[in-house]
């Protein structure tokens, strides 16, 4: 049996790791909160993007061929695939879910010889496939959605993609996030983004509102021509999936934060009753032993 | 589109973080790419770039709000009109002095490098200087 002290000691340690993932759950459920009111909040305009790219194609699927981001180089040798990860670890399964379908990834696109380049978003992501991949991984961003996922970072990396894209540096990208669910659960998501595929549940939606009035699916007048708008339109959609992918992807790093948390918190709880139930047993003990110790001593004398 | 029954025209202004107007208006003016255009009830579909400058919106024959943007994208059709755009700003928000010191370093920027970014960035500029000076007369 452990002595007094060292139980002591550990139970004051438990206590305080258990102050500290309290802590870090409060954290994370206010972050949680802001995070998935910002998913909310840009919602619409991925929504009525997709309905004007759907308007786009359903008009004129003649000129579809001519745009490069919608009808792919022509071969698909080269993959690049984005994968979006936290900057932080202590969040349960959420980073390494995503490393596992990565690597998943990676390795088929490998067993059928295609060359692989990786963007990371998030340190926790690079950190887990430089052992195994470290050559393709081109760059790696930080710090995004320390404050709140911008725009503008989502910008920077779609920017970035075009660039290499313009360059002819690959074929197909790929990103790899996990999509928010609930508080409690994610889903590791893997979606095309290059050649464009339009989330099917807008394309659904876009086509139920059009069902419903016969004059939308009428065609549209363009202005400038089909061809020109979907220079602009194809990377602000980019533009628009990447950033929605970093806001589901923020606010899931958060939901499994807390819930991580909740359940360290829980079980430094059940570690407290269990030490403090051997101290006090124990204490007992010593303190009958040493009564007996006292009464045999005195019957002796 | 002999539909007299409907006389506003619904009014949408989305951009990246956010619903920013959702309203029903008399008309809505959209600076498209290739001339403003005006959005009355029973509008033909007509999509579009938009460049940067102004967007207004009527309620009889007044404007009852005005917003800069940036660039985006617009969809008219007989219900209405969504705009998609980004960087939006109330035009009551933009000093003239802060258009024109945006517009110098737009400038200097494309003077040291010439890449489709700094480029744009010196249109909107531009455009956001006309848009303060135009309310400056205004008044």
């Amino acid at each position: 049996m452990p002595n007094l002290k060292e139980l002591k000691n550990r139970i004051t340690s438990v206590k305080s790791t258990q102050k500290i993932t309290s802590a870090m759950k409060m954290v994370a459920a206010s972050r949680l909160k802001r995070a998935q009111e910002a998913a909310e909040t840009a919602r619409p305009y991925a929504e009525r993007m997709g309905r004007m790219m759907t308007s786009i194609l359903e008009n004129s699927g003649a000129i579809i061929g001519g745009n490069k981001l919608l009808s792919g180089t022509g071969s698909e040798d080269v993959h690049l695939i984005v994968v979006v990860t936290s900057d932080r670890g202590l969040c349960g399964g959420f980073n390494s879910s995503i490393s596992r379908e990565s690597r998943r990834h990676i390795r088929d696109l490998k067993a059928e010889s295609k060359n692989v380049k990786i963007l990371c978003v998030g340190r926790k992501g690079r950190d887990q496939l430089k052992l195994e991949f470290g050559d393709a991984i081109l760059e790696t961003y930080e710090g995004i959605g320390k404050t709140g996922i911008k725009f503008d970072e989502a910008q920077g990396i779609s920017g970035k993609i075009i660039e290499m894209f313009d360059a002819g540096e690959f074929d197909i990208c790929t990103i790899i996030y996990n999509r928010f669910v609930s508080v409690i659960s994610q889903e590791v998501t893997s979606s095309q983004i290059i050649p464009v595929r339009l989330p099917e549940d807008d394309v659904a939606k876009a086509k139920n509102e059009s069902s419903g009035d016969a004059d939308v699916t009428a065609s549209f007048e363009f202005e400038p021509s089909e061809e020109e708008i979907l220079t602009y339109l194809l990377p602000s959609n980019l533009n628009v999936q990447i950033f929605r992918a970093l806001l589901e992807s923020l606010a899931s790093e958060h939901g499994a934060r807390m819930s991580a948390m909740d359940n360290a918190t829980r079980n430094a709880g059940d570690m407290i009753d269990d030490l403090s139930m051997i101290y006090n047993r124990s204490r007992q003990a010593k303190i009958t032993s040493e009564l007996i110790e006292i009464i045999s001593g005195a019957e002796a004398l | 589109m002999a539909n007299i029954a409907k006389t506003k025209v619904v009014f949408e202004l989305v951009t990246p973080t956010a619903l920013a107007v959702s309203e029903d208006v008399d008309m809505v003016v959209v600076p498209g790419i290739e001339g403003d255009f005006g959005v009355l009830p029973g509008h033909t579909l007509v999509l579009t770039t938009i460049r940067p400058g102004v967007i207004s919106m009527y309620i009889g024959d007044e404007i009852t709000k005005s917003l800069f943007v940036e660039g985006g994208f617009a969809e008219a059709n007989p219900e209405g009109c969504t705009v998609l755009a980004e960087g939006v700003t109330d035009i009551a928000e933009i000093s003239a002095e802060d258009a024109q010191a945006r517009l110098v370093a737009a400038r200097d920027a494309l003077v040291n490098s010439d890449d489709t970014t700094a480029d744009n960035e010196v249109k909107v500029a531009e455009a956001m200087v006309i848009a303060a000076g135009g309310n400056a007369t205004q008044h």
